[in-house]
């Protein structure tokens, strides 16, 4: 095979720059496994590293600092054909350290070759995730004060299946990109090397010291067998391939006639666990039977289980524009949190609102029609009461009818639900006017 | 006719994958999360991808990445999203790859309230990029909206290579609200323009007639090249300030030369009456309620509904306002689009109702600024 280098941009690194070597490493790589440029895409950020996709014939995508491996997974998962081969430096490890972990939990098939050289070159030689703490860089003394990043040992406990530690002047350091490339899931190579340009400056640091370094600590090469498992982009396929698809939204078509004439506005107000919302659906819904447009406004907390839950309705034979609550025709005080946080509301009834209040929920005083039901003594229980209070709304001809009621619930509810549902709106209708 | 009971949310998810979106990408955050819920139900049985990124950064970057591969692409989030995403804007407006962004505004700034509404991101969305480069920014006003605008959006990201907002609301978007879906009016579908064939193949290069280059997407028999770098047309970094200047004049006026062309509104006239209503997303459906309430009075109002706010429709308002002596802005905010509308209609008396407390601006209070403030 030929060469993927660029020959009309030859590499432009300062004189003695690892990346110069492992650059046309990697072109060897390409051209032993018999890649031509177009099934390579090479995805690159900023820094020495985010030079490499420009000396190379490949597809190529170079993009902002940290942040090459959240191109490359949107690649990889549209094009799981492609070689995705990602360089980042050691500066791009500490900017975009949440990619790396979730690139490693992901096992996504790419490869990341960490261009590691201590520091960041490009803008002066400050100290980066990965520089010794007795370091002389371009920060002062502040990476004296921080903990140097150990890539592999980050990778590994983030689940990377392919963790590889070397020096960028190993004699295999072929062999040991190519076996990444052809490792099936996410492989990263922690590869060392020296920046002569600012690093070994005003540090002494030499290929064998290097080596020197990398034998101090805990070898790490190849597959790791803890973490190896199938692939995400071909897990992700097939489970896909087990969902269900989703049908059109249901259309429903009218077939009842509302009890009133004009707009009816209502408003459910109970708390956390009482199916507010639910039942404000099916209020909806059994507009809908009728022919009439609807709107649905929750507010609840953005905490679960807890506190006011309230749902605000319109149901209405005319275009609903505004969705607020202007005169509503009627409340459900189903729970005291819900009626609570809707005190104001109460001062400006009149007459035209009914309100049903449930057992034990105390409403201000006020000029609406009052209408209180126990649903406790009918052996509804709590969580029942929004249902059961539409149902009440129904039996008394009021927003809804019954049949529009029962209607609603054979579209929202199969099974049992539905019939332990319908024989609720039959109790609480039949017994509460 | 039969209704559908829906969200805001979920016809934007609809609509997206009507318009061909097979990849999406996000991070939960409400008011957005049933959008992302909603593409994982509808994507991965079609063979495309929903995918929870480890934030919105690579939710984004992700999104960036599919679309370069040819996929349509789609992401959504609210204000505090949008934040994090400026950086990947930045990088999808300077090398036009084409994208669709949901911001599902909720009440700012920073946190703010997850479940209370404004329109506050409106000039975000705008200007949230480095650079100053002009973005599409589209916003509904109901559900149907929600549904076609976002396939409108998708044609536009297609066509102009570019982001495209959909700056949706908290009360738009988590609404259950009834729709004729049978009635709503389907754009057609337009999708990415290859280069014809014959010639050399450069990512940037612009045929005469063009405003935006041809796409041919990453991993085909041609390279293809992509950079958030100043780049020339063929991708690589220039230095050349001619060649630098005539690409971002160009990343403009593709924009803003074509805005007469996706200049979606609606007006509401009546004969003899003094103010026009300027207004748009939520906030004009109150003020739809005014005009309703007023139309066969001896006051009546008319009404002017933006649904392209960026870049600005000026020929639709100027047209629209011509016959006026007063217009009133409302919107959900503290002031952010009344400015443009000052700045091209010098010569009117302009009136404004602002308000950014999480509750829908009134009917009443739009009444109450037009007789009595």
């Amino acid at each position: 095979m030929d060469s993927l280098l660029n020959i009309e941009r030859p590499p432009v690194y300062c004189p003695g720059c690892a990346h110069d070597k492992i650059t046309h490493t990697l072109d060897n790589v390409f051209q032993n496994m018999g890649l031509t440029g177009e099934k390579i895409v090479m995805v690159s950020d900023i820094g020495c590293s985010g030079l490499f996709d420009t000396f190379f014939n490949t597809h190529a995508l170079h993009g902002l600092h940290g942040r090459a491996l959240t191109y490359a997974a949107g690649l990889k998962l549209a094009r799981p054909d492609l070689n995705v081969v990602v360089t980042m430096g050691d500066g791009g490890q500490g900017i975009g350290g949440a990619h790396l972990l979730a690139a490693c939990r992901r096992n996504l098939d790419l490869t990341l070759l960490v261009l590691n050289n201590f520091n960041f070159g490009m803008t002066g030689g400050q100290f980066s995730a990965t520089t010794p703490p007795d370091a002389q860089v371009g920060s002062g003394f502040l990476n004296q004060l921080e903990h140097p990043l150990d890539i592999c040992r980050v990778a590994h406990s983030a689940g990377a299946p392919y963790v590889t530690r070397c020096s960028g002047y190993r004699n295999d350091l072929a062999n040991k990109i190519r076996q990444a490339i052809e490792f099936k899931g996410f492989s990263i190579l922690d590869i060392w090397g020296i920046c002569p340009g600012r690093y070994t400056k005003r540090n002494r640091l030499t290929p064998k010291a290097i080596e020197a370094t990398l034998a101090q600590l805990p070898a790490m090469e190849g597959v790791m067998a803890d973490n190896n498992r199938p692939e995400y982009g071909a897990q992700y396929r097939k489970v896909a391939a087990r969902q269900k698809p989703v049908g059109e939204p249901l259309k429903i078509d009218a077939e009842f006639s509302p009890p009133r004439p004009g707009r009816q506005e209502v408003i459910l107000l109970g708390s956390a666990g009482q199916r507010i919302i639910t039942a404000g659906e099916i209020l909806c819904l059994a507009g809908l039977t009728a022919g009439l447009q609807t709107t649905q406004k929750n507010e609840y907390n953005i905490t679960v289980l807890r506190g006011p839950s309230i749902s605000e309705l319109i149901l209405s034979p005319e275009e609903i524009h505004y969705t607020g609550i202007e005169r509503p025709s009627a409340i459900a005080a189903i729970d005291q949190e819900g009626v609570d946080r809707r005190m104001a509301m109460f001062d400006h009834l009149d007459q035209d609102t009914l309100v049903v209040t449930c057992e034990g929920v105390e409403i201000p005083a006020c000029k609406a029609r009052i209408h209180r039901v126990d649903l406790k003594s009918l052996g509804i229980k709590k969580p029942d009461w929004a249902l059961a209070s539409l149902a009440v709304l129904a039996n008394l001809g009021h927003i809804l009818s019954l049949e529009m009621l029962a209607a609603a619930l054979k579209i929202r509810f199969k099974g049992k639900i539905l019939e332990s549902s319908l024989d609720l709106i039959q109790k609480a209708g039949s017994n509460s006017s | 006719m039969s209704l559908t009971l829906l969200e805001g949310n979920e016809a934007i998810a609809r609509g997206a994958v009507a318009a061909g979106c097979r990849f999406f990408a996000g991070y939960p955050i409400t008011p957005a999360t049933t959008i992302l819920n909603t593409m994982l139900s509808l994507l991965p049985p079609l063979g495309g991808v929903c995918l929870q990124g480890e934030d919105e950064i690579a939710s984004i970057g992700a999104c960036l990445g599919a679309s370069m591969a040819g996929l349509k692409v789609m992401t959504a989030t609210s204000g505090p999203g949008i934040s994090l995403y400026s950086e990947q804007i930045s990088f999808a407006i300077g090398s036009e790859i084409p994208i669709v962004i949901v911001d599902v505004q909720r009440l700012g700034p920073s946190t703010g309230s997850a479940t209370r509404a404004a329109d506050g991101d409106i000039n975000f969305l705008r200007w949230g990029n480095s650079g100053g480069l002009p973005v599409i920014v589209l916003a509904p006003v109901n559900v149907a909206d929600c549904f076609t605008l976002t396939i409108q959006a998708f044609n536009l990201a297609e066509k102009f290579r570019c982001p495209v907002f959909v700056a949706s609301n908290k009360e738009i978007a988590m609404t259950r609200e009834s729709v004729d879906m049978d009635a709503l009016q389907i754009p057609e579908i337009v999708n990415r323009a290859a280069p014809p064939g014959g010639t050399k193949f450069l990512p940037f290069q612009v045929r005469d007639d063009q405003g935006v280059p041809d796409f041919l997407p990453i991993g085909g028999k041609v390279l293809v090249r992509q950079t958030s770098s100043t780049h020339g047309v063929n991708g690589y970094i220039t230095t050349d300030h001619n060649e630098i200047a005539g690409i971002i004049n160009r990343l403009k006026t593709k924009i803003h030369s074509a805005v007469d062309e996706f200049s979606f509104y609606e007006t509401y006239t009546v004969k003899n009456s003094e103010t026009l209503i300027i207004s748009y997303g939520v906030t004009s459906r109150a003020a739809k309620s005014v005009f309703n309430k007023l139309k066969n009075t001896d006051r009546p109002v008319s009404l002017l509904v933006l649904k392209t706010l960026w870049p600005m429709p000026e020929t639709v308002i100027r047209r629209a306002a011509r016959d006026f002596k007063q217009v009133m802005v409302v919107e959900m905010n503290l002031g952010q689009y009344i400015h443009e509308i000052e700045r091209i209609l010098p010569d009117k008396t302009i009136k404004f109702l602002a308000q950014m407390d999480g509750r829908l601006i009134t009917p009443h209070a739009i009444k109450e600024k037009i007789f009595h403030g």
